[in-house]
C-alpha cells in the first residue's frame, strides 16, 4: 500500500494541473474571439514576440541552415549524393527544423518574459488592480499574447525558412563550390507548398503554446519572487516540452494519414 | 433606517484558507454616504474582508449585497457592472509597472469608461493635483517613485473615476503626517462632495478618527464593535480599549510564539 499512495497523489496531480490548463484556455480562448478586444496591447505584444524575437530566430536560422548544408555534405559525399543538398537542406529547414528552433528560442524568450511580467502582475495585486478598473485580466492579458503568438510565429517561421536556406546557400557555394543557380533551381524545383504550409500551421500552434503557457504559468504564480521564478522555469520547460510533442502529432497529422 | 438600503450589507461571512478561519460569520452595513473606519490587528483580515466584497476572493459562506443586490452568486457580466460602482486602493499600491504614472490614474477613464486618451489625461493630471503631485510626476515610472508617492498615486486612480464606493486599504500608512492629513482630507471630501461611500482600513487612529462616520473593530473573524469616533474612549470594550490604547497586555493576545 505504501507504494500506491505516492504514484495515486501523483496522478491526481497531474490530472488536476491538466484540468487547470484546460479551463485556463478554453476561458483564454473564448475571450480572445468577443469583444472588447484592446488593439493597442495586440500591436504592443506583436512587436514584442514578432519584431524583437527576429536576431534571435534569425541567427539561429542562418546557423542551422549553415551547418546543415555541411553536415550533409560530409555525410552525403561518402556515397557521393551531394547534390542531394539543397532539397535536405530546403525540406529540413521548412518541414522541422524552422519552426521547432524558432518556437524553442521564442519560448525562452518571450514565454520567459510572459510568466516574469505576468507573475510579478499577479504578486504584486496589479492583476486585482486592473479587475477593480472595470478590465478583464484574460481580456487585457492573456488574450493579446495569445493572438500576438499565433500570428506572429508563422511570419516569423516564413523568415526564417528564407534565411536558412540562405545559409545553406552561401555555406555550399562559397565552401562546396557549388553552381549558385543550379541549387536554386534544385531548392525551389524541390520545394512543395505543403512543405511550407505545415511548418507555418506548426509555428501558430508553437506560438500559441508559447505564449499559454506564459500566461498560465504567471497567472497562477503565488508567493513572491521565488513564485515568479518558479512560473518562469515552469512557463520555458513546459512549453518547450509541449512544442517537440505537437511537432510529433502535426508532422503525423500532415504527412502519415 | 429600514427604509434606506445599505450600500453594503455582509451577513455571516465566512472565508478560511486551508484550517485557517479568518472572517467567522462576519455581518457588517454599510450605509450610503457614509465613511466606515475598520480597525482591527494585523493579520486579523481586513483586507481579506475589502477582497470579498468586491469579488477578488468568494466567501465559503454567507451574503453579500451591494445597493440590496445579491453579489455572491451573479455571474461575470453582472459582476462587471457592480465592479464599475468601485475603486480601491491597495495595501501595496499595485500600480501598473509598465506604465507611466498618469496612464496609470487614466486607466479607468480609458478602459472602463471609454474616454480619450488626451481628455483622459488631463483629468489625471488634475486628479494627482489633488493628492499633491504635480503634473511633471504623470510622465514618470511607478518604479522611480517613492512608496509613499506610489500610495497616493494609487489613491488618485482609486478617485479618478468618480466611483460610488471607494475602497481604502491603509491609505496613510508609510506617509508623512502632514501628507496623511491631505489625505484624510481629500477622503472626506471624496465622501461629502462627491458623495460617495467608503469603507477604509487603518491602523492609525488619528487619521481613524478624522475621517470616520463610524468606526468598526474587527476581530477574530467577526465585528466585535461598531461606534461613532467621540463614543470610541468610552466604548467600554475591552478589546477596543487595548487597541485604541495599544497597549501590550489585555484581551488580544498578539501571536509573537508560534
Ligand atoms: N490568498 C491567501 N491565502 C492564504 N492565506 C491568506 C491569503 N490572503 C490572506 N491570508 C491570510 O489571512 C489572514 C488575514 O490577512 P489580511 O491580509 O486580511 O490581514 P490584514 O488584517 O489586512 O493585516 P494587515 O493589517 O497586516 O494588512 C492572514 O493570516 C493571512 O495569512
Ligand atoms: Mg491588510
Amino acid at each position: 500500500m505504501p507504494i500506491l499512495a505516492p504514484i495515486g497523489r501523483v496522478t491526481i496531480a497531474f490530472f488536476a494541473v491538466i484540468g487547470r490548463v484546460s479551463i485556463f484556455t478554453g476561458h483564454s480562448i473564448s475571450h480572445c474571439v468577443r469583444p472588447p478586444f484592446f488593439p493597442r496591447q495586440i500591436l504592443r505584444q506583436c512587436i514584442e514576440v514578432g519584431f524583437y524575437s527576429l536576431p534571435v530566430v534569425g541567427l539561429t536560422a542562418i546557423f542551422t541552415g549553415m551547418v546543415l548544408a555541411l553536415q550533409s555534405f560530409t555525410g552525403f559525399s561518402r556515397f557521393s549524393a551531394e547534390s542531394a543538398i539543397p532539397q535536405i537542406v530546403v525540406i529540413s529547414i521548412t518541414r522541422e527544423l524552422g519552426p521547432v528552433l524558432a518556437g524553442l528560442m521564442v519560448a525562452g524568450r518571450v514565454g520567459a518574459a510572459m510568466a516574469a511580467e505576468i507573475g510579478t502582475m499577479r504578486v504584486t495585486e496589479q492583476i486585482d488592480a486592473l479587475t477593480t478598473l472595470s478590465t478583464n485580466p484574460f481580456k487585457y492579458l492573456v488574450a493579446p499574447r495569445l493572438i500576438a503568438g499565433t500570428i506572429m510565429l508563422p511570419l516569423l517561421v516564413l523568415i526564417a525558412d528564407v534565411i536558412g536556406v540562405l545559409g545553406g546557400f552561401v555555406v555550399s557555394v562559397f565552401a562546396l563550390n557549388f553552381n549558385p543557380s543550379a541549387y536554386l533551381n534544385n531548392t525551389i524545383n524541390f520545394l512543395e507548398p505543403i512543405d511550407v504550409l505545415s511548418g507555418l500551421v506548426k509555428a501558430a500552434a508553437f506560438g500559441f503554446l508559447v505564449t499559454l503557457m506564459g500566461c498560465y504559468h504567471g497567472y497562477s504564480s503565488q508567493g513572491g519572487a521565488q513564485g515568479v521564478g518558479q512560473a518562469t522555469t515552469n512557463a520555458v520547460v513546459s512549453a518547450s516540452i509541449l512544442i517537440l510533442l505537437f511537432n510529433y502529432i502535426i508532422t503525423s497529422l500532415f504527412f502519415t494519414i | 433606517m429600514s427604509a434606506v438600503t445599505p450600500k453594503i450589507r455582509l451577513r455571516g461571512v465566512t472565508k478560511a484558507f486551508g484550517p485557517k478561519v479568518v472572517l467567522n460569520g462576519l455581518d457588517l452595513d454599510v450605509w450610503p454616504g457614509e465613511s466606515v473606519v475598520v480597525i482591527g490587528g494585523s493579520g486579523t483580515g481586513k483586507s481579506v474582508l475589502i477582497k470579498n466584497i468586491i469579488g477578488l476572493l468568494h466567501p465559503d459562506s454567507g451574503t453579500i449585497e451591494i445597493d440590496g443586490q445579491e453579489v455572491t452568486h451573479m455571474n461575470a457580466r453582472e459582476r462587471e457592472d457592480v465592479t464599475r460602482k468601485f475603486g480601491m486602493l491597495f495595501q501595496g499600491a499595485a500600480l501598473f509597472d509598465s506604465m507611466k504614472i498618469w496612464e496609470n490614474v487614466a486607466f479607468g477613464l480609458i478602459q472602463a469608461e471609454g474616454a480619450r486618451r488626451r481628455d483622459a489625461k488631463e483629468k489625471a493630471i488634475a486628479t494627482l493635483a489633488r493628492v499633491g503631485l504635480g503634473p511633471q510626476v504623470g510622465e514618470l515610472m511607478p518604479a522611480s517613485l517613492s512608496a509613499g508617492m506610489q500610495k497616493r498615486v494609487s489613491l488618485a486612480r482609486a478617485i479618478a473615476t468618480n466611483p460610488e464606493i471607494i475602497f481604502f486599504d491603509e491609505p496613510t500608512t508609510g506617509i508623512d503626517p502632514i501628507m496623511g492629513s491631505i489625505i484624510d482630507q481629500l477622503i472626506v471630501s471624496s465622501v461629502k462632495d462627491m458623495g460617495a461611500t467608503a469603507l477604509t482600513i487603518t491602523h492609525d487612529m488619528d487619521s481613524a478618527r478624522r475621517i470616520a462616520d463610524r468606526i468598526a473593530m474587527i476581530f477574530q473573524g467577526r465585528i466585535i464593535w461598531s461606534g461613532a469616533p467621540d463614543e470610541i474612549e468610552s466604548s467600554g470594550n475591552p478589546h477596543v480599549k487595548q487597541f485604541i490604547n495599544g497597549e501590550a497586555h489585555g484581551p488580544i493576545q498578539m501571536q509573537i510564539r508560534a
